[in-house]
C-alpha cells in the first residue's frame, strides 16, 4: 500500500497543508496507515477505549455546570441533577455507567494485549503507557465516586485514604496532606473535585503518547509475527474503520441497556443514602472494577503488607515485558502458556468475586490462594515459560496465516484467489 | 453471523433479567424478598397513575407524620397526574416560613407549588426526640437506597411478626423479618382500612402497601417512564444501524476476496 501524497499546492487544503501538515497527518495515521490484515474483533478495543473517554469528558463537562462541590448540598445538587434539570438524568446515568464500561473496555484491552504479547519487542514502552493510563484512570474513578457524597462515597475515601496511613513514620502526615484536614470533609471533597476535573485531560496527553507509540511499529495481530511484506497489511481506511464503527455499534447497544434500563445495577444503594460521618454502612464495598485490587488487599492480615501488595498488583505490569522474554508473541503459538493464561483469566474474576464478599471464613482462604497465583503468574511462570517452553509451530507470514485459516474453514475452491 | 446475533440478544435478555442491583446477588444468606410484579419493571415498564394518586393519599396521612419527602417539589406532583389547580389547593395546605420580608422580619405563608414538600420535623434532633431516639429517614430516595427496591419496602411493610422466643428486644422496638437485624423502631403501620380511597378502591392492607410502594418508587425514579421509553427508541434506532453497519463492514472486506 503506497501512501497517497496530499498535492499541497492545489488549493485550499493544499494552501494549509504546506503550512500546516494535518492532511498529511490524517492520511498517514488513520486512512492510508498500512494495518495487519487479520486483526479480530479483540483489536476493536482500543478505540472503544478512546471514545469513551471523549463521552466520559463531554458529559463530565456538562454535570461540573450543574454540580457543587461542598459538603453540605453536593449530594443535592447530584438529587437536583437527576430530577430538575433537563436531561440530567441521562448525562449522570450515562457518566456514572461509562466508568463502568470504561474499565470493561480497558480489562478487555488490556487480557487481548497479555494474550497476544502485545507488551514485546518493541513495543514496551507502549504497554507502559497502557499501565499509566489504567493509574490515572482508577484515581479519576475513585475520587468521580466520591463526588455525590453518598455514604458508599464516604467510607470509601475513608478507607482508600486511610490505606496510606500504614507508612510507618510519614503515613499520618500523608493522610492528613490528602484530606487537607483531619478527617474526611469539605477541602477533601473540594480538591477531589478539582483532580477529578483535571486529571482526565492527563488522560488525553498519555493517551496521545500511547497512539503515537503505537504507530511507530504499528499494531500487533493475532499471530505475533512482524508484518513482512505489503501483502500483509491493508489501509486502515476503510477496512478498520467501517470494522470500528461496526464494534462501536454493538458497545453502544451494551452501554445504552445499562443507562436506560439498569442504570444503578453496577452501583451500591447505599449511595443514595447522603453521607453521615458518625453511621458506618454495614459493609464497605468499592466499586466493582476495584474489587479484584481490594480482595489482594485484605488477602494479608498485615495492613502495611496489604497495602503494599495492593500498589504491587497494578505496578508489576510494568514489568511485564522483562518478566516474559519470550521470543514468540502470540498465546496461539505458545500451549503451555496460554493454559496458565486463562488460568490466570478465571484468576482475577475470583478475586474480584471474593473482593465483594465479607472478609471471613473461606472467603479469605480463597483471596490467599488467588493473590498466590495472581503475583506467582507474573514473577514465577513468566521467568519459567520463557526459558523452557517449546512453541507450535508458526505460519510464516501473516499472509500465510490467513490463506490457511481460509482453507480450514471453506472450500478449497473458494480460496484460489488467495494463492498467487 | 445470525447465531452470533441471537446470542447477543439472548445475553441482552438475561441482563434485562436480573434485580435491580448488583448488590442483591452479593446478599445470599438474607431472607428472600415477597416479589411483586410491579408495572414500572421491565424494559417497557409503566406507572399505574391510579395507584400513584392512592399512594400519595397514604403517604400524606399515614407516612408524613414521621418522614419527610425533601428531594420532591409540589409542581412534581403533575407527574402522577394532577392538574395545577389540583396541586395548588394540596400545597396550599402546607405553611412554611419565608423571609426575611421588607421589615426584616420572617413569616409564615401558604406553600406554593414551587415549594419542595414540607417535612414533619424543624431538624434532625427533634425527630430524634420525637420518635424514640430513632430518625425516620427522609422517603424521596428510599426505593433506590434499599436493596431488593421497590421489593424491599413492600416486604418491610408486611414483615411485621411478633418477636420469637429468646430474643432480646430493644425497648419500643418492633421485630420484622425483612429488616436487617430485625428490630425496627418504627411501628406497624398498615392496616385494612387506615386510609379510604377517593376512587372506591378497597382499602386492604396489602392494596395499601402496593400503593404507597408504587407512589415511593415514582417518588424516587420520576424520570423512570421518560427513560425507558426514550431508552427503546434509542435501542430500536442502535439495533438497527449495527445491523446496516454488518452489512457494510461485509460489503467493505469483500473488496479483499
Amino acid at each position: 500500500m503506497k501512501e497517497k501524497e496530499i498535492d499541497n499546492s492545489k488549493g485550499i487544503s493544499g494552501w494549509i497543508d504546506k503550512r500546516l501538515p494535518v492532511f498529511t497527518f490524517i492520511n498517514h495515521n488513520l486512512r492510508d496507515y498500512p494495518t495487519p490484515k487479520n486483526l479480530n474483533y479483540f483489536w476493536n478495543f482500543g478505540s472503544l477505549a478512546g471514545i469513551t473517554l471523549v463521552i466520559m469528558i463531554i458529559t463530565g463537562i456538562l454535570l461540573a455546570m450543574q454540580y457543587t462541590a461542598n459538603t453540605e448540598i453536593a449530594f443535592d445538587s447530584v438529587e437536583r441533577i437527576m430530577r430538575d434539570v433537563n436531561n440530567g438524568w441521562l448525562l449522570r446515568y450515562i457518566h456514572m455507567n461509562g466508568a463502568s464500561m470504561f474499565f470493561i473496555i480497558v480489562y478487555i484491552h488490556m487480557f487481548r494485549g497479555l494474550y497476544y504479547g502485545s507488551y514485546k519487542y518493541p513495543r514496551e514502552i507502549l504497554w507502559m503507557l497502557g499501565v499509566v493510563i489504567l493509574l490515572l484512570m482508577m484515581a479519576t474513578a475513585f475520587m468521580g465516586y466520591v463526588l455525590p457524597w453518598g455514604q458508599m462515597s464516604f467510607w470509601g475515601a475513608t478507607v482508600i485514604t486511610n490505606l496510606f496511613s500504614a507508612f510507618p513514620i510519614i503515613g499520618d502526615y500523608i493522610v492528613t496532606f490528602l484530606w487537607g484536614g483531619f478527617s474526611v470533609d469539605n477541602p477533601t471533597l473540594t480538591r477531589f473535585f478539582v483532580l477529578h476535573y483535571l486529571l482526565p485531560f492527563a488522560i488525553v496527553g498519555v493517551v496521545a503518547l500511547h497512539l503515537v507509540a503505537l504507530h511507530q511499529f504499528g499494531s500487533n495481530n493475532p499471530t505475533g509475527i512482524d508484518v513482512k511484506s505489503e501483502g500483509d497489511t491493508i489501509p486502515f481506511h476503510p477496512y478498520y474503520t467501517v470494522k470500528d464503527y461496526l464494534g462501536l455499534g454493538v458497545y453502544l447497544i451494551v452501554f445504552a441497556f445499562l443507562v436506560f434500563f439498569a442504570p444503578n445495577f453496577l452501583g451500591h444503594p447505599d449511595n443514595y443514602i447522603p453521607a453521615n460521618p458518625l453511621q458506618t454502612p454495614a459493609h464497605i464495598v468499592p466499586e466493582w472494577y476495584f474489587l479484584p485490587f481490594y480482595a489482594i488487599l485484605r488477602a494479608v492480615p498485615d495492613k502495611l503488607l496489604g497495602v503494599l501488595l495492593m500498589f504491587a498488583a497494578v505496578l508489576v505490569l510494568f514489568f511485564l515485558p522483562w518478566l516474559d522474554k519470550h521470543k514468540i508473541r502470540s498465546a496461539n503459538f505458545r500451549p503451555f502458556y496460554k493454559q496458565f493464561y486463562w488460568l490466570f483469566f478465571i484468576n482475577c474474576i475470583v478475586l474480584g468475586w471474593v473482593g465483594a464478599m465479607p472478609a471471613e471464613g473461606i472467603y479469605v482462604l480463597i483471596s490467599r490462594i488467588a493473590t498466590l497465583y495472581y503475583f506467582g503468574f507474573f514473577l514465577v511462570i513468566m521467568p519459567l515459560l520463557s526459558k523452557f517452553e517449546k512453541t507450535t509451530e508458526l505460519p510464516s507470514s501473516i499472509s500465510a496465516a490467513v490463506i490457511s485459516e481460509k482453507f480450514d474453514n471453506k472450500e478449497p475452491s473458494t480460496s484460489e484467489s488467495y494463492v498467487k | 453471523m445470525l447465531s452470533r446475533l441471537l446470542n447477543f440478544f439472548l445475553f441482552l435478555f438475561f441482563l434485562s433479567t436480573l434485580p435491580n442491583n448488583i448488590s442483591v446477588i452479593a446478599a445470599t444468606s438474607k431472607i428472600e424478598l415477597i416479589e411483586q410484579n410491579w408495572p414500572f419493571n421491565g424494559i417497557f415498564g409503566r406507572f399505574d397513575k391510579a395507584s400513584l394518586q392512592r399512594g400519595f393519599k397514604v403517604y400524606t396521612e399515614v407516612c408524613s407524620a414521621c418522614h419527610g419527602l425533601r428531594h420532591l417539589s409540589y409542581r412534581d406532583l403533575a407527574g402522577i397526574g394532577y392538574s395545577s389547580d389540583e396541586i395548588k389547593v394540596i400545597a396550599g395546605e402546607y405553611e412554611i416560613i419565608d423571609g426575611p420580608n421588607d421589615e426584616g422580619e420572617m413569616f409564615t405563608r401558604d406553600a406554593k407549588m414551587s415549594d419542595k414538600f414540607v417535612g414533619p420535623y424543624e431538624n434532625d434532633k427533634v425527630a430524634r426526640l420525637a420518635n424514640n431516639g430513632a430518625y425516620p429517614p427522609d422517603l424521596s430516595l428510599i426505593v433506590k437506597a434499599r436493596a431488593g427496591g421497590a421489593d424491599y419496602i413492600y416486604s418491610l411493610l408486611n414483615g411485621y411478626k411478633d418477636f420469637p422466643e429468646n430474643f432480646e428486644a430493644g425497648e419500643g422496638m418492633y421485630y420484622n423479618e425483612y429488616y436487617p437485624g430485625n428490630q425496627i423502631a418504627m411501628p406497624p403501620q398498615i392496616e385494612d382500612d387506615i386510609v379510604e380511597f377517593d376512587d372506591g378502591t378497597t382499602a386492604s392492607h396489602i392494596q395499601i402497601a402496593r400503593d404507597i410502594t408504587s407512589f415511593l418508587a415514582w417518588a424516587a425514579e420520576p424520570e423512570l417512564e421518560s427513560r425507558k421509553s426514550l431508552g427503546v427508541k434509542t435501542l430500536f434506532f442502535l439495533v438497527l444501524i449495527t445491523i446496516m453497519l454488518l452489512g457494510v463492514k461485509r460489503k467493505v472486506w469483500k473488496n479483499l476476496d
